[in-house]
């Protein structure tokens, strides 16, 4: 049984259709990491698949609230504390401990500083502590490594290995090796081909 | 949705401007009007609820483009909307927050304001009745505004462009309510319209802000 499936997908941006024809399934414990270039529509694609965006066509099958959704922005608060930040993320997806997330990025002895005062690493290290305080079973996560050191990567590499080991899955856009057995998914072959005359006026006003 | 209002309020207080600059601007305009006008105590007491009211209004609309944009830039507004908080429930609190920062601190003010206009000892009663009432409105609706150009830089102005129609009949009644007050007329009327603009807001607005916001995201 897979936790989240694409079907036949063709996913937009700005109403132009950046990848087309799209299908695959993520089963809970596994791991799909998508490659490609940049700008061949890796974070259209995660953005279509956390709801952010609806499918130009095609379909994207989940449980309804199943999705956490990580990006280039970590969505932190700068005059908030590091616990601040984390317990209303908490709150906001149910309450739960902050405690081992954490502890988990090695985030306790920097507790109670404000988010503003955190160097790039260290707010990106909490932006992915978030994700272990929302309890939803997918984490869909954008390039999540960029400004991580090499062992801040090991920790975060362990949290979706814990992620999956507990049932999860994880769909993955990143240009490094990781370092876990994760299934490799190239959007490269799946450009949308510009030649195709399409009817979009609508989305491309909106 | 509560931990999400606490925030909010948490945020205004401790990065300062989002608090105290509505407050300040108001205080700033009602005192500079006497200045300006003179200091003839009737003409003052006969332009006194017009005046409060103005500057209860732009003291608002000033706060309005953080409501979404500060959420926007730092990536918030994209988790908020995937999180298991219905997007309107979100825009609510968003807006009940601007409230309590901005309008609630306004309908405190706004007697000690009064009295350097030298307005109507009588009329005291209903500019904080109706300052109570129609400030929500100045809330909701702004938010829808600024729901409306979340995406765009430096929507600013055309925020103001598109809210402040919205706000001139809350305008209108208030005004109308405390100077029917100061005269001693019935203000049942005025202050009927008033409220059921307040309410209409409240309960139409954040729909159709969450709309703007998931057109803005996509």
């Amino acid at each position: 049984m897979s936790l989240i499936s694409v079907k036949d997908l063709t996913v937009s941006r700005g109403g132009m259709p950046v990848l087309e024809g799209l299908s695959f399934a993520v089963s809970a414990g596994e791991v799909l990491v998508l490659r490609g270039p940049n700008g061949s529509g890796k974070t259209t694609l995660l953005r279509t698949l956390a709801g952010l965006q609806p499918p130009y066509a095609g379909e994207v099958i989940s449980e309804p609230e199943s999705v956490a959704y990580a990006a280039h922005a970590d969505g932190l608060k700068a005059t908030l504390s590091v616990a601040e930040n984390l317990g209303f993320w908490a709150g906001v997806y149910g309450g739960h401990d902050i405690e081992p997330a954490i502890l988990h990025f090695n985030l306790d002895a920097l507790r109670d500083r404000p988010a503003g005062n955190l160097s790039a690493g260290q707010k990106r290290r909490l932006g992915l502590a978030r994700l272990m305080v929302t309890g939803r079973p997918i984490w869909v996560l954008d390039e999540p490594t960029v400004s991580l050191d090499a062992a801040s990567v090991a920790l975060f590499a362990s949290a979706v290995k814990a992620h999956v080991a507990a049932g999860g899955a994880a769909v993955i856009a990143t240009h490094i090796d990781l370092g876990f057995e994760e299934t490799v998914f190239d959007v490269t072959p799946f450009k949308a081909r510009m030649d195709v005359v399409r009817d979009d006026f609508d989305e491309a006003f909106l | 949705m509560i931990r999400l209002l606490w925030r909010d309020i948490t945020l205004a207080f401790r990065s300062g401007g989002g608090f105290g600059l509505g407050l300040g601007f108001f205080l700033i305009l009602v005192t500079l009007v006497p200045f300006g006008v003179g200091p003839n105590g009737e003409m003052l007491s006969a332009i006194a609820p017009g005046i409060l009211w103005v500057g209860a209004l732009l003291a608002c609309l000033l706060s309005l483009d953080r409501i979404f944009a500060l959420d926007f830039e730092d990536g918030s507004l994209d988790l908020l909307a995937t999180a298991p908080i219905p997007l309107e429930g979100v825009v609510a609190m968003k807006a009940l927050a601007h409230w309590i920062t901005t309008g609630l601190p306004l309908v405190i003010a706004a007697p000690a304001l009064g009295f350097l206009l030298h307005l109507d000892s009588a009329a005291y009663r209903w500019l904080i009745v109706t300052l109570l009432i129609g400030t929500p409105a100045l809330s909701f609706i702004g938010s829808f505004g600024a729901a409306l150009t979340v995406g765009l830089k430096r929507g600013g102005l055309l925020m103001s462009l598109l809210v402040l129609p919205l706000y001139i009949p809350t305008l209108i009644f208030g005004a109308e309510v405390v100077r029917r007050g100061a005269g001693g007329f019935l203000v049942a009327t005025p202050l009927a319209m008033q409220a059921g603009i307040t309410l209409g807001a409240i309960a139409l607005l954040p729909f159709a802000a969450a709309a703007a916001i998931r057109v803005a995201l996509r």
